[in-house]
């Protein structure tokens, strides 16, 4: 205990996360193999998804929280590793006969991919500041959905046949369509496993920790304080923002492909302004920079659509009420007071004079 | 390249931007005073239009003079929205002025959602086929080779005449100097005496009457009405906002005109399947090379 | 600071937490969750089901969001049908739920995990094509058998043995199309106006270019559009008349059509439009003038107009209801219930056997059966062991604001 409060506050923020992640992995799977009828289909379902949520709201954090520029396109990395993964892991069927093998082969390629187009994306964007940072990546993403609803892909005997616009591949016997223009992926191979995800959620926890402890993670912070102040003392900011922005996107790439190789079928449309908006809500519920929070943000806002299903009809209304409501709470000073102080008296300890003293 | 056709391209673009154009001025003006990005606008809209829808239809029994219907539909369409602007205002943002942006920003999708949910419940998801409150009269030219419809003349009328009511309305009033003094800095406007929160509140008053007329006139020219049909020229007028320089009036008139026009050229000339890529290409490109909009006050950064 | 937000995240999870444990309980007593505004119907269905247990019927289809009409539409279709027979008494009584799953796969999966929780024994699939392609294949694996009225992509029974379609497949609707304009000889001149981020659109299109490639129709172009470009068609209108176009193929649904149709009047052109089933509807859009739709042809399984009392009683009860028209979508749903029953009747399927021995009950029995419903015309309804169906479609003409036969 002592040397816990020793720790420095960054370390002890790590190791709690980590201890969270773990913690809830191996309840999960111990309910899995022991309860009777595990945790239900609905939740069972639900666990690579929320995988793949959980490390596309981290790899974010590390823009919006840590770097301080609002990304608004964020689901276009996800998506070009969700097809770039899935045709990987497609194609690589004959050769890699070792399921997690390949699963990771494709992330990795998923990955690359979007860390190349993240790299690519960077040079413009990161010019720009505010709002119209926010837009231009909010333009990226739709021209990667536009772009991406238009790939044909297969592949046969002879190799892979690329096509745009209209499918004019022709592929030999026993050759598969990989991406079908706006059907996007069918019948994708569903490799992911539950052990996959949280595996690839403690390296997005472990890469994001580590930069952020890191020199250059200091420089990011410094540059989002204050740019002005960062480059007089010699700071590149456009390197170390670049960085922290091709790191985000690589590891949303990686969920992408943990999430496509999760579905039988999804398509470009699946990876539009309204799922970049949603990762944004994650993170900014979780609290910017704040990694454990986007963790808990984004299994609860994963879940909670599907717990409301006994609302029917009213469920998306009652989530709308319930996401108001929860930022109301979290951000209003009033509100932020009353809640301390019921959580203290609770404790049975003298409110601290929070709130105000971010 | 076909002149005639060229001309029809260019005022379908007209038309398609007029619309954007006006949404963008609401967009504009709530981001130009409350520096938040209002999602929840497209969805305001929605509700304008569908007001109208009712009332049109619920007096298209009724004897009434040519134009009672729609301008009443209007009329009541601008009092439901910009009660509900100040209702939503209240509920939802004015507890978060101190947070944040990101935080309002989020809560305006929050509301956003609830809108369009709400919308779904109370007058289901089947299409309405709104009625044009000008009918489908138009202007031909050319022995009928070149048309222009009622709509979009009367669209860029409303957005010229908005155009210069809010230019006045800014710099000629008490509540307008207040506006900008609130836009500038939010504290120095305080100590000067201003409520902060009463001007804002105006603000959302006036973006969301401005919606309500949005909502009628883009039905008027595409007139299927469903709960989502605010969001997706929602995020158009954003991006049409910023185009033109966000915060400024008249930039959003011109971001709008252009991203329509453009729009249109790319689906005519390029590809009908990129044409939103295009669009956010040319985006991307004028924000590069004037990183505030076309015109946008460029901000020096203070040391 | 810090503390607040974990408390308020505590808050969050807890709230979650406690949803989701009532929603495990609250299972028994959900009510049958009837469509918007039909609570008093949903009630005396429990009352009727005098023999005990009921078939536990599920499906999946979007009841929000942007694709909401076509699930609002399917799920009242079943709710009907379900309550006539549940009403009837006879020995097949249905329990029927339906989960709302806006359209997207990953939430189709996981609102027919729900249902598989609940103990869903017969499916009705999904009513659209991308989650029925993703919930399909879940129904395969778990041999849950499933019906769907309206997921039309090949994609969806590809494979399957136990996956069945009630509605033509996309490529089925193509090459028909392309057939019926050549016979009829419709148009010299052909262009195709499609959704390019559409299953269902995409999946029409390029089967009729192939056919009418084959028959030597004249296609003289085409041009897309998108979820977001869904409001301004001047510019395929103006291709298509550069084109010199008689006739407009539209392989989309009713809404953007209406707008189609609206812009081509303003310029004061006037081809021949030719639709497809996601056409019907078009006439019952609020507000929506029916001039604008005179001469459209289109091919579909349903006409709400027809005199047959099946039709009359269903149209009547729907609008009794719903106060709407159904359209295909809920026609399609209606006929999947009967063709249950019907199946069910014939397999002599009991209410207690596991999902599994129904699914292979009915994977023999579906091959054998004729239905006679509200979509095909008098030769009834009958499948193939792939989960085809066979029914001919109906060309019809609207005129004068109602649905002519062609033929």
């Amino acid at each position: 205990m002592k040397r816990i409060r020793q720790m420095k506050r960054s370390t002890r923020n790590s190791w709690f996360t980590y201890t969270l992640v773990v913690a809830a992995f191996a309840v999960v799977q111990l309910l899995r193999t022991f309860q009777d009828g595990g945790i239900g289909a609905m939740l069972e379902g639900q666990l690579i998804p929320i995988c793949a949520y959980v490390t596309m709201a981290v790899s974010l954090n590390l823009v919006v929280g840590i770097s301080g520029e609002l990304s608004l396109g964020h689901a276009g990395f996800m998506s070009l590793g969700a097809f770039a993964g899935s045709a990987m892991a497609i194609a690589l069927q004959d050769t890699v006969a070792l399921s997690p093998l390949r699963l990771a082969l494709a992330m990795v390629f998923g990955a690359i991919v979007a860390a190349v187009l993240g790299f690519l994306i960077g040079i413009p964007v990161l010019r720009l500041n505010g709002d119209y940072l926010a837009i231009v990546t909010l333009a990226f993403g739709e021209i990667i959905k536009s772009i991406v609803t238009n790939v044909y892909l297969g592949v046969d005997a002879n190799g892979l046949h690329f096509s745009f616009l209209s499918n004019s591949n022709e592929l030999a016997d026993g050759g598969a369509e990989l991406i079908r223009g706006p059907m996007g992926v069918m019948n994708s191979q569903r490799i992911s496993t539950f052990t996959a995800g949280f595996i690839l959620v403690m390296i997005a926890l472990i890469v994001v920790f580590n930069l952020v402890n890191s020199r250059s993670g200091r420089a990011i912070m410094a540059a989002r304080d204050n740019r002005i102040a960062a480059e007089s003392v010699g700071i590149s900011v456009t390197k170390y923002k670049m960085m922290a922005f091709v790191v985000s996107a690589a590891l949303a790439g990686a969920a992408g492909t943990l999430y496509g190789c999760s579905q039988t079928t999804f398509a470009a449309t699946k990876f539009d302004f309204n799922t970049s908006i949603l990762i944004l809500v994650f993170v900014v519920l979780g609290g910017l920079g704040n990694m454990w929070g986007s963790v808990i943000a984004a299994t609860a806002l994963t879940i909670l659509p599907e717990a409301l299903r006994q609302f029917s009809n009213y469920r998306m209304l009652v989530y709308a009420i319930v996401l108001i409501l929860v930022m109301l709470a979290t951000n209003n000073p009033t509100l932020k007071q009353f809640f301390s102080d019921l959580f203290a008296r609770l404790g049975g300890k003298r409110a601290e004079k929070g709130g105000a003293a971010e | 390249m076909n002149v005639m056709n060229f001309l029809n391209y260019l005022i379908s673009g007209i038309s398609l931007g007029s619309i954007y154009a006006i949404i963008a001025l609401g967009y504009t003006m709530v981001y130009g005073i409350a520096k938040m990005l209002n999602f929840a606008h497209g969805d305001v809209i929605m509700v304008g239009a569908y007001i109208c829808f009712f009332v049109m239809s619920g007096l298209s029994s009724a004897a009434l003079p040519p134009f009672a219907a729609p301008i009443l539909g209007t009329l009541v369409a601008m009092v439901v929205c910009t009660v509900l602007g100040v209702v939503i205002e209240r509920l939802a943002y004015k507890p978060l002025r101190q947070a944040p942006s990101l935080a309002v920003l989020i809560t305006a999708i929050g509301v956003s959602y609830f809108l369009q949910n709400a919308a779904q419940l109370l007058w289901t998801s089947s299409p309405k086929y709104f009625t044009s409150v000008v009918g489908n009269a138009q202007l031909t030219l050319f022995d009928g080779r070149l048309t222009i419809s009622a709509v979009t003349l009367l669209t860029i009328a409303v957005c010229i005449i908005i155009m210069l009511a809010l230019t006045t309305f800014t710099n000629k009033t008490k509540m307008g100097k207040a506006m900008r003094a609130c836009s500038e800095d939010k504290g120095a406007a305080q100590l000067m005496g201003i409520d902060v929160n009463r001007t804002i509140s105006v603000t959302f008053a006036i973006g969301s009457a401005l919606a309500a007329v949005a909502g009628v006139l883009f039905m008027s020219a595409y007139p299927s009405l469903t709960p989502t049909t605010g969001s997706m020229p929602g995020i158009k007028a954003f991006t049409a906002a910023v185009f033109g320089g966000i915060g400024s009036i008249p930039g959003a008139l011109l971001g709008g005109l252009l991203l329509g026009i453009i729009e249109t050229f790319a689906r005519a000339y390029i590809s009908t399947e990129l044409s939103t890529a295009i669009v956010f290409a040319v985006l991307i490109v004028v924000l590069l090379v004037k990183p505030a909009g076309l015109l946008g006050k460029t901000v020096r950064e203070k040391v | 600071m810090k503390k607040m937000r974990v408390l308020s995240l505590a808050m969050a999870a807890a709230m979650s937490a406690s949803l989701l444990a009532g929603c495990g309980g609250g299972t028994t007593s959900q009510p049958s969750a009837a469509p918007s505004d039909a609570g008093t119907q949903a009630s005396d269905s429990g009352s009727s089901t005098a023999t005990g247990a009921a078939f536990k019927l599920g499906g999946t289809g979007p009841l929000t969001g942007d694709a909401a009409i076509y699930g609002l539409a399917a799920y009242p279709g079943a709710q009907i049908a379900v309550d006539e027979i549940n009403a009837e008494g006879g020995d097949i009584q249905f329990e029927l739920r339906y989960e709302d799953d806006v359209n997207v796969p990953e939430t189709a999966v996981n609102a027919y995990n729900t249902l598989k929780e609940w103990g869903m024994q017969i499916s009705l699939g999904s009513v659209t094509s991308q989650p029925g392609v993703s919930t399909s294949v879940l129904a395969n694996e778990d041999r849950i058998f499933s019906l769907t009225p309206s997921a039309s992509s090949p994609d969806v029974i590809a494979g399957k043995d136990n996956v069945y379609q009630m509605c033509f497949s996309d490529p089925n609707q193509g090459l028909a199309s392309a057939q019926y304009i050549y016979d009829q000889n419709l148009g010299e001149n052909i262009f195709v106006i499609w959704k390019n981020d559409d299953v269902y659109s995409s999946g029409i299109y390029e089967q009729f270019v192939a056919e009418a490639e084959t028959l030597g129709l004249n296609i003289v172009g085409n041009a897309t559009f998108t979820t977001d470009t869904a409001t301004d068609f001047t510019v395929q209108l103006n291709q298509a008349q550069d084109a010199g176009a008689d006739l407009i193929f539209l392989p989309i649904y009713y809404q953007p059509a209406s707008l189609i149709l609206s812009q081509a009047n303003q310029m004061g052109y006037a081809p021949t439009f030719f639709g497809v089933d996601g056409m019907d509807g078009i006439l019952t859009v609020e507000g929506f003038d029916a001039s604008l739709a005179e001469g459209v042809m289109l091919l579909t399984p349903f006409n709400a107009d027809a005199t047959d009392e099946a039709t009359v009683n269903f149209v009547t009860k729907y609008q009794e209801l719903y106060g709407e028209t159904p359209n295909q979508f809920a026609a399609d749903a209606y006929d999947c219930v009967y063709a249950y029953k019907l199946a069910l009747e014939t397999a002599g399927c009991t209410p207690d056997m596991s999902a599994e021995e129904i699914c292979e009950a009915m994977v023999a029995t579906f091959p054998t059966i004729t239905l006679n419903g509200l979509t095909g015309d008098g030769e009834g309804i009958t499948w193939n062991d792939q989960g085809e169906v066979s029914k001919s479609p109906k060309g019809m003409i609207i005129e004068n604001g109602a649905y002519v036969g062609m033929d």
